[in-house]
């Protein structure tokens, strides 16, 4: 691993004081759908600094939901270079990209993505589980139920949640393991403007009151503007 | 936390589980059910011949332990030949007819028999006294619903029900003997010669003289008469057992595999789900193999308790055949089940695993 930090470092050649948390380096990724090659990003940098709320705005089809896979190790790159929170993920094979997942990434998907099973408590805390941590919430953490507003509604099963809800206990789950980055997905896609501004008001204090570094695709300019940046994508590049 | 999430993934689809157990319990309630009635039917039948009080059984030439008779070959004259032998305190014969299924009436000489057994022990009634009396073991009266003064009409005869009697005796139905040769064509012939001695421990001893002069015929001390009513000594009941076990094997393995299969597409998205926030492919994995041995377990519990359901059907069913509680067959049956299970898990769990993350997360 400090091979890969090593080498990684030199190709970048100049290193700034504090290494950005995410910095992506000719990223290209290629899919192949029947015989034809798709060229979902072609040549993408882009640097994002700890602590920072972004926002990856762009049209269908401009390469926004490849790269925020990509970043969150849930698919390969093609060519370049991923660093996520000092750590190649390039040279990652499967089993580092689940670690990946397991410690430094935390995702909030638009169709929230809860498991309907299990109630919103243990939704959050599989998520420990998997992770090998005590699954018990901090004092800190009830804080943070509380600012999401669902400490009330954790006994509660998904399809008794409203999408708001359910959403911010997709919220609270991805931030429970502290994650070096938050992605999150079009977090307002399937909400009402409602519940969509109080979801984008939660992610941006979080971002404010904890650090909490934030990547989020949206395509909807109003969401884009609660992120302290936005970088536009078109047609697999940042513009 | 990931048995919870198993036991929630099961209740979540309710009617899947029940059929998916239900299917798992048929195939050990199979299983348990065959080997129950064949250790039940053997069993009472050794039960039976202990219940002679003979020490030596000499069966006709060409027959085996385990074929059925229906034919009096054997002349009477050798009753009192046998009861001249060494240590031969007593000697008797029995003439067996047989009837559908593994029923048979046995003719009797109620004296000689009495004397070398200790008699029948009877709940009501008593031995017959007219050629049309006959008499049954409480289990064949039960299932027949007989009662003293009942009548039966079998080998073409009216019969008197004189007398129900404990079972546990040489036959179910008996009835006297030169009654049952008279209407068998056979008088003054008997299907089986039975020696009582005067001193057990010879039995060996008389067993291998009597076979040097009687050549050809079966004679079989009662010990080893007895031990050879096992199911391994019944080569078509031991296929037949095995191919029973690779039915139930191929239940459990298509019943899990559809179960599994469905919830694996059904729970496309949540799989997806549990990758993306680190979950591995043997968390995956491990979890529908975990749900899968709960099913089996179940299936396993609710197919024995099915067994006690079927043993009470056979109870009450009009057949000759007698089912046993094999608790060492338990273990047999539940490892068999979660064999079958786990191999019906194996191609879901591989779709499971497999499935590309993003992909899952996107499965409508």
């Amino acid at each position: 691993m400090s091979n890969l930090t090593s080498v990684t470092l030199d190709d970048f050649g100049s290193i700034p004081a504090v290494p950005p948390i995410i910095r992506v380096r000719g990223l290209t990724k290629v899919y192949r759908v029947g015989d034809v090659d798709v060229h979902a990003l072609r040549g993408v940098d882009l640097d994002i600094p700890a602590g920072e709320f972004v926002a990856l705005v762009g049209a269908s089809g401009s390469g926004k939901s490849t790269l925020f896979h990509i970043l969150g190790g849930l698919t390969p790159p093609t060519a370049g270079s991923v660093i996520i929170n000092g750590k190649n993920l390039a040279a990652m094979g499967t089993n580092e990209r689940t670690e990946l997942r397991k410690t430094t990434v935390g995702f909030v998907f638009q169709k929230y993505n809860l498991l309907p099973t299990l109630s919103a408590e243990d939704n959050i805390k599989l998520v420990e589980f998997i992770g090998g941590r005590p699954t018990e919430f901090t004092p800190e953490f009830i804080e943070i139920l509380e600012l999401l507003g669902i400490r009330n509604r954790l006994k509660h099963k998904p399809r008794a949640l409203s999408g708001g809800q359910q959403q911010r206990v997709a919220i609270a789950r991805a931030i429970i393991k502290k994650p070096a980055i938050l992605l999150a997905d079009e977090p307002t896609g399937n909400l009402d403007s409602e519940n969509s501004t109080a979801v984008l008001g939660l992610l941006k204090d979080l971002n404010q009151r904890t650090g909490q570094t934030i990547l989020m695709i949206t395509h909807d300019p109003e969401a884009a503007a609660y992120a302290g940046r936005s970088v536009h994508m078109r047609d697999g590049r940042i513009v | 936390m990931l048995n919870k999430l198993i036991f929630a993934n099961l209740s979540h689809r309710p009617v899947r589980t029940i059929l998916s157990v239900l299917a798992i319990a048929v195939e050990v309630t199979m299983i348990l059910t065959l080997v129950g009635v064949s250790n039940g039917t053997l069993d009472s039948t050794a039960e039976r011949a202990r219940g002679v009080g003979a020490d030596i059984i000499i069966r006709p030439p060409g027959s085996s332990v385990m074929s059925s008779l229906s034919s009096a070959p054997i002349s009477e004259k050798y009753i009192p030949w046998l009861q001249q032998q060494p240590h031969v305190a007593l000697a008797t014969g029995t003439v067996v007819q047989g009837l559908s299924g593994f029923d048979s009436i046995t003719g009797v000489d109620f004296p000689a028999f009495d004397k070398m057994s200790g008699g029948f022990q009877f709940v009501s009634g008593g031995s017959p006294v007219n050629d049309n009396d006959m008499i049954v073991d409480e289990y064949y009266a039960r299932q027949h619903k007989l009662q003293v003064g009942s009548h039966i009409t079998l080998i073409n005869s009216d019969w008197n029900i004189s007398g129900i009697f404990s079972g546990g005796k040489l036959a179910r139905i008996c009835v006297r003997l030169p009654v049952l040769q008279r209407l068998m064509d056979r008088t003054g012939y008997v299907t089986v010669l039975y020696a009582k001695l005067d001193d057990p421990k010879q039995a060996d001893a008389v067993a291998a003289s009597l076979k040097s002069k009687l050549a050809g015929y079966p004679i079989y001390t009662l010990d080893e008469l007895t031990s050879l009513y096992s199911i391994s000594n019944v080569g078509m009941l031991k296929d037949f057992i095995w191919v029973v076990i690779a039915v139930a094997v191929i239940v459990g393995f298509i019943v899990v595999f559809m179960a599994m299969y469905t919830a694996v597409l059904e729970r496309t998205r949540e799989i997806g789900t549990i990758k993306a926030v680190g979950g591995s492919a043997g968390l995956v994995l491990s979890i529908l193999l975990r749900e899968t041995l709960l099913l089996a377990v179940l299936g396993t519990i609710v197919g024995i308790v099915l067994t006690y359901g079927t043993q009470l059907l056979m109870h009450a069913l009009p057949s000759n055949l007698t089912q046993e509680t094999v608790y060492s067959w338990w273990p047999i049956a539940g490892a068999i089940a979660i064999t079958g299970a786990l191999l019906g898990a194996i191609v879901p769990g591989y779709k499971a695993v497999q499935q590309d993350v993003t992909e899952a997360l996107s499965y409508e």
